[in-house]
């Protein structure tokens, strides 16, 4: 017994000690960046600290007793069995510690639910696997997948060592970016499972729940990159959908909406452009590899009684409209990819399907007839 | 101390009939140790199955990078481990336990409704296989977590309808058992044996079946919800037909959050049973034991929503569940201090079921603090569905109703069985358990906090030394576990070969009944009524 009480006093004094002496070897929570998030530490402190007293008080009298009042040492039992007095005492103090932590949690509650007053908008959509951001005030939208690198290590049995890659996990090929000091409320959906958005510098995670939504915010001091990880099981690859926000300075983040709407006003001149099959294609195996393959296999041999393989598919390699009609609208498990991917992406990703991974049609799609086919779709049945 | 009730006439027109002879003895029998024998052993053997697939969850996570299984099969894994081990090995253990020991501990020659008994034995083999076979369907096994959350709980390929049905046969057969269980208490309790008077292990079982039998309808009405969404276009569930996939959560919350207690209430029932006997002293707060258990079992009503903290809750919803969870600290600290003040100037010995137990008061309070930390439900929004909450779940569920399981095996197998198992052994096995149980889930502590969400099978870099370290316990842990199966293999087979009293640990026939019994005891355990009523646990 004794021998235990060495193993967690060690391990206490390791989780207290070594938290602030290496940052990247955490055994704490952690302070984060924000306000509510130091809030939420001190709280977590306080009643990991009364939890140690507690336990010092509780361990330390059945400790004694375990190695005074043995039968080896000759300790003759005593035969009492109940004091009223003993039992209102041990009934009464802890009643009277819950009363002084939930007054300091009840206030740390408050502060985090609300979101009044918020100077900007985010919409965060869970998606199997990945995330969708839409900046509310200045309609800049993308999605935010797990990056190439760490993409290419956790595939079964790939034999690349996970510390080669930065960030391994923890990377996305397109960030969350936010104005530091301001406040910011976030609206959490999704459109397919139950996910949750988590960043733990932030100091708090939210579900995304499909059909509804969910509200939460942040104001973040200091620039810097922030990172974390969907904490709702939302499938095979829940593992693999991990969240970057950098947050950055009020001129460093309008330079950056400018850039994304330069971007946004490219892509739409690019789709109305001919583009050549080679191009297509080209272009289409990374869109496949991003938004097709967790499903569908990097190979496009799909998963047996699950997902349909893509290669010598009777619609990849049938009438080129219906397979555009059933990746626009969705079909059961699969997303309807009208709504997710630009017309460019769209025509490549087509294309790439036709004459790649084991199939050759032979034959393409242009995004501009894409653009025409999406707007000839009504609106898929979702509330919104 | 001890009462004396008044002698009963005897009737001596019964007629000593054994066992049916050969296999056909445990298909048929209505016998409650022979069905009590087979919940146990059923129950040893699902816990060494879930077992594997625990080993394979941690062998895959011992290092970063997708080593051995791809993620979908280790999403079943996670679900069938925890549905394997909660259905299949702790709660048919403690019927198992409750069969053999509640008709000695009362004074009853059997249960009150043996043939129901056999029934809901083998509903509950019919159930777990069905489980089982859906690793062998297309599309796997469930994957969505034991808590079958809707909508990914639908994603579910073939295997779907079988679990769902195979819940309903192992809700059916935990009521059947349940109500057994309640008939027998009040109906079959020897002359004397007032309520208060019975044995602690009978008081944490009865209100136990009270919670089951409030629960499992619910359970399983919730998974038929799931099955008429997934097959009869109804829409409980989803939003686009006016549903709700939190709606679900709640349900399964009302019904999982007494389910938890439903394994701890009867494992706070062995603790107080064993720790007098090892400390020569009666129960310290015999009476506080019993309001303090039913006062859990009522409070785990009204706590569910604390396991949706970030579900997105109106701010009333959050603060009303904070506080009502922490009330739990109360009577649950009740418990452990009079544990400790039943230890408290006895006069100890340090037999394996004794370690066990006391391995269980700590480590079970280790767990109680971080439910504790939890409950604060700001605090949560950080330790939701991180590693800090496994570590917590598996606090109160390994070292405490596993380690109390062991415990309860030492104490009563040489009763049982009439053999001593080999002391020897038992300490190995426990120092390797509670030295192994504590590498395996201490870090997952660190590894929560530091920010590792649960059910991930791969992780990211700086989370590689403690899962390491992790598994390595965990691999200890399921080795050492082979010991108790030797054990007990070995004492049915003969043990020490030592020849054990019918008081088995010194004093024990002043704690309960069942000490007053040969050992082993005979088939119909008391023909007549016995007319001293132990009262030291009292």
């Amino acid at each position: 017994m004794k021998k235990t009480k060495q193993l967690f006093a060690g391990l206490i004094l390791m989780a207290l000690g070594l938290g602030t002496a290496q940052a990247e070897y955490t055994l704490n929570l952690m302070r984060g960046v924000t306000k509510v998030s130091n809030d939420i530490y001190d709280l977590h402190m306080l009643i990991l600290w009364i939890c140690v007293f507690i336990g010092i008080g509780v361990f330390g009298t059945m400790f004694y007793s375990i190695y005074h009042h043995r039968k080896s040492r000759g300790h003759k039992a005593e035969q009492f069995h109940e004091n009223t007095t003993v039992e209102i005492i041990w009934t009464i103090i802890p009643t009277l510690i819950l009363i002084g932590m939930a007054i300091p949690a009840t206030k740390a509650m408050i502060e985090l639910d609300d979101v009044q007053e918020s100077e900007m908008s985010i919409k965060v959509t869970g998606h199997q696997w990945k995330w969708e951001y839409e900046y509310l005030d200045n309609g800049i939208h993308f999605f935010s997948s797990l990056d190439e690198a760490s993409n290419k290590v956790r595939q079964v049995g790939s034999g690349i060592d996970p510390r080669s890659v930065p960030h391994y996990l923890l990377n996305v090929d397109k960030p969350l970016v936010i104005p530091t000091k301001k406040k910011i409320r976030f609206v959490f959906t999704s459109a397919d499972v139950i996910h949750s958005w988590w960043v733990p510098d932030l100091g708090w995670k939210k579900d995304t729940n499909p059909g509804f939504i969910n509200e939460s915010w942040t104001s973040v001091d200091e620039p810097g990159t922030y990172r974390g990880q969907c904490t709702e099981l939302c499938g095979k690859d829940h593992g693999f959908m991990p969240i970057v926000v950098i947050a950055m300075n009020e001129p460093d983040y309008n330079a950056w909406v400018e850039q994304q709407k330069a971007a946004i006003a490219a892509e739409a001149g690019s789709a109305s452009k001919q583009w050549t099959n080679e191009e297509l294609i080209a272009k289409g195996k990374s869109v496949y590899d991003t938004n097709c393959s967790s499903c569908h296999m990097a190979d496009g041999a799909g998963l047996s009684g699950t997902f349909p393989a893509i290669t010598a598919s009777k619609v990849v390699t049938g009438d080129i409209n219906a397979q555009v009609k059933l990746m626009l609208d969705g079909k059961g498990m699969m997303p309807a990819f009208g709504k997710i991917l630009s017309p460019v992406d769209f025509a490549a990703v087509v294309t790439y399907t036709r004459n790649g991974l084991g199939n050759s049609v032979g034959d393409s799609i242009q995004p501009s007839a894409i653009q025409t086919l999406q707007s000839a779709t009504p609106a898929a049945g979702k509330n919104e | 101390m001890s009462a004396v009730v008044a002698e009963h006439d005897a009737h001596h027109d019964h007629h000593e009939h054994g066992p049916a002879k050969g296999l056909l003895r445990w298909v048929i029998t209505t016998n409650h140790k022979d069905i009590g024998t087979l919940y146990l052993l059923f129950a040893l053997t699902m816990f060494f199955v879930g077992g594997a697939m625990a080993m394979v969850i941690r062998a895959e996570l011992f290092e970063p990078g997708m080593q051995f299984v791809n993620p979908q099969f280790f999403n079943s894994m996670t679900t069938m481990h925890a549905l394997v081990m909660v259905f299949g090995a702790v709660m048919p253990a403690f019927v198992g336990l409750a069969n053999w020991m509640i008709p000695m501990m009362i004074g009853a020659p059997d249960m009150a409704l043996p043939r129901m008994n056999n029934m809901s034995f083998w509903l509950l083999v019919a159930g777990v296989l069905l489980l089982a076979s859906t690793l062998f369907m297309e599309g796997g096994a469930p994957a969505s977590g034991w808590t079958l959350y809707p909508p990914l709980v639908l994603q579910t390929g073939k295997a779907l309808p079988f679990a769902i049905f195979s819940v309903h046969l192992l809700g059916i057969s935990s009521i059947m058992g349940a109500i057994n269980i309640i008939a027998t208490i009040f109906n079959m309790r020897a002359p004397g044996m007032t309520l208060m008077k019975m044995p602690m292990f009978v008081w944490t079982w009865l209100i136990t079946a009270f919670l089951l039998i409030a629960i499992m309808p619910v359970f399983a009405g919730a998974v038929t919800m799931l099955l008429t969404d997934k097959f009869f276009n109804t829409s409980f569930f989803d939003a686009a037909g006016g549903g709700d996939p939190v709606l679900y959560q709640h349900i399964f919350w009302f019904f999982g959050h007494p389910e938890v207690y439903v394994m701890i209430l009867p494992t706070f029932g062995v603790a107080s049973t064993i720790i007098p006997v090892f400390a020569r002293k009666p129960l310290f707060g015999y009476s506080s034991m019993v309001y303090a258990t039913a006062s859990i079992a009522f409070l785990s009503f009204i706590v569910w929503a604390h396991h949706m903290f970030t579900v997105g809750m109106p701010i009333a919803g959050e603060l009303y569940f904070m506080y009502a969870t922490m009330l739990i600290a109360i009577p649950t600290g009740v418990k452990v201090f009079n544990w400790t003040a039943t230890m408290w100037k006895g006069s100890m010995t340090f037999e394996t079921p004794m370690l066990f137990s006391i391995a269980f008061v700590v480590l079970f309070t280790m767990g109680g603090f971080t439910g504790l930390m939890m409950s604060v439900a700001p605090v949560d929004f950080q330790y939701h569905d991180t590693y800090f909450i496994v570590a917590h779940f598996h606090y109160t569920l390994v070292p405490a109703s596993v380690f109390i399981l062991m415990a309860a095996g030492y104490f009563w197998l040489p009763k049982w069985t009439g053999h001593m198992y080999d002391e020897r052994i038992g300490r190995l096995h426990f120092w390797l358990s509670v030295v192994s149980v504590n590498i395996l889930f201490f870090p997952q502590h660190f590894l929560g906090l530091a920010g590792m969400p649960r059910r991930i099978p791969d992780y990211a870099v700086q989370f590689a030394d403690w899962n390491m370290i992790s598994s390595i316990g965990g691999f200890i842990f399921g080795a050492s576990q082979l010991l108790f199966l030797y054990i007990v293999i070995d004492t049915i087979k003969g043990g020490t070969g030592e020849k054990v009293t019918d008081e088995v640990w010194e004093d024990a026939a002043k704690h309960s009944l069942e000490w007053t019994l040969p050992s082993p005891p005979p088939y119909h355990s008391f023909t007549t009524p016995p007319t001293v009523i132990p009262t030291e646990h009292i």
